[in-house]
């Protein structure tokens, strides 16, 4: 499975959720596989996915917010996931894309070969934890952390990290990203 | 000097509805009452950045957020600062303490006590200083300044001014 498969996977399993995107590959993919007013692009402010997704799952408790993270951002802001866990909030899904690499600067290696991102989330008290291989498992657990509380958190591990095409960037402004955003509220 | 629980009140009365932050002994009394009230969120976070991120998040879902720090913290959110609020228009209220101020401090606290008001100007991000006169109309103005602006707003807090 590669990341653009498995966004694909995700994005199809979606209805009215909200979704904050990773800077870099995981947002340039996800606007062209399916651009939605429900998702927030991020640009830069590398890492701070899973806060910005934090800060809108405690403030819109009755939506679903998913958060879309690679391993490179997650290991930048590893400190949210202590936050979430203590704060719990019910509608927050974390899915991870684990490619093992920084792919949007040319594949430099991350260290999540190495570290199990799964158990720190584990120890960061997420209430549901899974780590998937195949595009048969994300999708069941795509569909079962929708269905179900959180905090959740999937760790999806991409084995193909050769890029596939050359991707496009998200042509809206950051004003429009956030405007869009907000009116999906 | 003005009681925390007051400053608190100011900020609630002038319409912010979400909290969050990083601690320091200049605003530990004002975290505390923040913790304590009923109808109020306070987000302890782990990291000014993440802080900022948080309450970015809650502005998208119609909160307008504070976000307490020392100024040792704006190193910290700089680039949440430059490439996530002032790119996107995220407004918050950024209290940032102000240590080192006149050169008084810890030694840790000397460098950006001496450039925190200069880092802000070059970085385009208005700022104001409480003293004790002018708490209630800063508070006040900050908030008609970040909802229109859509821009964060620092105002400085020195050590002397809360409980």
């Amino acid at each position: 499975m590669n990341y653009r498969e498995a966004i694909t996977i995700i994005m199809e399993l979606l209805k009215g959720q909200l979704v904050v995107c990773a800077n870099g590959l995981i947002s340039r993919e996800t606007f062209t596989i399916r651009d939605r007013t429900e998702n927030f692009y991020m640009i830069g402010s590398m890492g701070l996915a899973s806060s910005i997704g934090l800060g809108v799952a405690l403030s819109k408790p009755s939506r679903k917010v998913i958060i879309l993270d690679g391993d490179g951002n997650l290991l930048m802001n590893l400190g949210s996931l202590p936050m979430t866990g203590s704060l719990q909030p019910k509608n927050l899904l974390h899915i991870v894309l684990d490619n093992e690499v920084y792919a949007s600067t040319g594949n430099q290696p991350t260290i999540s070969n190495v570290v199990e991102l799964e158990d720190i989330a584990k120890s960061a008290k997420y209430a549901y934890i899974k780590k998937v291989t195949t595009d048969k498992e994300l999708k069941r657990e795509v569909v079962h952390i929708l269905e179900n509380d959180g905090p959740s958190f999937i760790l999806v591990k991409i084995s193909d990290k050769k890029e596939q095409r050359e991707i496009g960037r998200v042509t809206h402004s950051p004003e429009e990203i956030k405007e869009r955003f907000m009116s999906a509220m | 000097m003005l009681k925390s629980e007051d400053f608190a009140q100011e900020l609630i009365n002038s319409g912010y509805n979400f909290f969050t932050g990083v601690p320091c002994t200049i605003v530990g009394n004002l975290i505390t009452t923040l913790t304590e009230r009923p109808n109020i969120t306070y987000i302890p976070a782990v990291r000014e950045d993440a802080a900022v991120g948080v309450a970015a998040g809650a502005y998208m879902a119609g909160k307008i957020p504070v976000v307490l720090m020392q100024n040792s913290g704006l190193g910290q959110c700089l680039n949440t600062l430059t490439s996530l609020n002032l790119i996107y228009k995220l407004p918050c209220l950024l209290v940032v303490t102000w240590r080192g101020f006149e050169g008084k401090d810890a030694p840790e606290h000397l460098v950006m006590g001496r450039i925190c008001e200069k880092l802000l100007d070059t970085v385009g991000i208005s700022h104001h200083t409480f003293n004790p006169d002018n708490i209630k109309v800063l508070i006040n103005m900050s908030y008609k300044l970040i909802t229109e602006n859509k821009e964060p707003l620092a105002i400085f807090l020195k050590k002397g001014i809360l409980d």
